[in-house]
């Protein structure tokens, strides 16, 4: 396979605009932790003017709530949620500035058209596979609202994490 | 105390129950029976996508880890589903037994190291923090001895299952067509390659438990009615041709299996419930003798 090497954050967009629905990368870099329950969470704290604890600007979120780590590993088992969930938030978080999101299955005509509107990208981690790609992430670190458990937001430091760019910047989908 | 009956009454204490179930929700997350594991073996050869190959392959590398270093195939540990086949002839002492079950379930998830999913209330949304409650389905049968069987259901695939309440009129052909479009709905969101469980017939409620019970059944099964094989077959032919694929990005291993498991039903109705589960279909079984 001829996976492209990609760095997270993403340093420029044309890097993001070179990505195209089919190709198959490796991701190295850090990027956010975030599914359901931070989601509402940061939606309540932009409805009310308040900061988020982590930057969007430029940055990636995985859908991932992780299961728990045993002692000497960095991460338990760590694949994609459904990423549809997360779709009423998501336009809004894509306007200010979230340029990558990693999960897996459909996304609204809502979130696509504020991908196009942002030159965003969306990745597929392939779902079931959370001990394998578990070895893909060298570090974790919970950073915000530790009492939502496996839902909490971490950063991760991630090296040659496969994903397939399912949905690109110009809105073009692999799937069917 | 039982007079005429009492010699025959075999007791099992609650704390067995407990044990056996903590180690079954280690066992379903961390290692898959051998009939799933030949089928994602197999599939690695039958696949027409490559991309799909290279995804197949992958799952097959997931699940060595997952047995190899105890890391769970699936960070989506499940919420607890344990049937229990009990015997009339038991009695079980030293204890509830449904408390017996939510306490395997608690000690199973935490020394499993296994993900707490659970949340007390499905509109409050707060995690009980240790993966209770379970969800029970007890079933009273002849026989002396108490069968626990824990399949962990992951929500990506749950969230796609589906109850069609259709008329006798849609027959066969409805049957059919209501697996297929659940299928299709599923698309990727359930991890595709599925395995789908299907109930048909009874109430509301009972086709959907047989929907799950046919997530039990080994992966090559087929029915041993020969009119509902045939739908059966129907349904993975033309699930195949969906081209969903594994992880959803196209190939013809959409669907490993089609389950069928048929009730008795009203004059008025077909109910028919779609369970449908993810290439990480997760049971572990034990009987437990007095």
């Amino acid at each position: 396979m001829n996976e492209k090497m990609i760095q997270i954050p993403f340093a420029s967009q044309e890097e993001i605009l070179a990505l195209h629905a089919g190709d198959e990368v490796l991701l190295s870099g850090t990027l956010y932790t975030a599914r359901d329950a931070a989601h509402k969470r940061m939606s309540e704290l932009l409805a009310k003017g308040e900061p988020l604890p982590f930057p969007l600007e430029n940055q990636t979120i995985y859908y991932l709530g992780p299961s728990p780590a045993r002692p000497g590993q960095v991460i338990g088992s760590a694949g994609p949620t459904t990423a549809t969930r997360m779709d009423r938030y998501t336009p809004q978080l894509l306007d200010l500035g979230l340029k990558g999101m990693i999960g897996k299955g459909r996304r609204s005509e809502d979130v696509v058209n504020a991908m196009i509107r942002n030159g965003a990208v969306y990745f597929a981690a392939i779902g079931g596979a959370g001990a394998l790609l578990s070895k893909a992430i060298t570090q974790s670190e919970v950073i915000a609202w530790e009492d939502l458990g496996t839902e909490a937001v971490r950063k991760l430091t991630i090296k040659n994490f496969p994903a397939i760019v399912v949905i690109d910047a110009a809105g073009k989908s692999l799937y069917t | 105390m039982y007079a005429g009956s009492s010699r025959n009454v075999k007791e099992i204490s609650a704390h067995r129950i407990t044990q056996a179930v903590q180690e079954l929700c280690i066992e379903a997350n961390l290692s898959l029976s051998d009939d799933m594991k030949d089928a994602l073996l197999q599939a690695q050869q039958t696949e027409s996508s490559p991309l799909g190959r290279s995804i197949l392959e992958k799952l097959c590398r997931n699940l060595e880890i997952a047995e190899n270093e105890q890391i769970p195939i699936c960070q989506d540990t499940g919420m607890a589903v344990v049937f229990l086949r009990i015997g009339q002839d038991v009695h079980i002492t030293d204890g509830d037994l449904g408390e017996a079950v939510h306490e395997g379930v608690r000690r199973g998830y935490e020394q499993g190291y296994l993900r707490k999913s659970v949340v007390s209330d499905p509109i409050i949304r707060k995690n009980t923090g240790d993966n209770t409650p379970a969800v029970i389905h007890t079933e009273i049968v002849p026989g002396d001895t108490v069968h626990i069987t824990v399949a962990p259901k992951g929500f990506g695939s749950e969230n796609m299952s589906r109850v069609f309440m259709l008329k006798p009129a849609d027959g066969e052909q409805g049957v059919l067509d209501a697996i297929v479009r659940a299928v299709r709905e599923a698309g990727p969101n359930a991890c595709p390659p599925m395995v789908v469980g299907v109930g048909v017939g009874g109430t509301f409620e009972k086709c959907a438990q047989l929907a799950k019970e046919a997530l039990l059944l080994p992966v090559n099964a087929h029915s041993d009615q020969e009119h509902i094989r045939r739908i059966e077959e129907l349904a993975l032919e033309q699930i195949r041709a969906l081209n969903i694929g594994p992880a959803g990005l196209g190939g013809t291993t959409t669907a490993f299996a089609v389950h069928i498991k048929t009730y008795a039903t009203h004059i008025a109705g077909l109910p028919v419930a779609v369970n449908i589960c993810c290439h990480v279909n997760r049971h572990a079984s034990r009987e437990i003798t007095a």
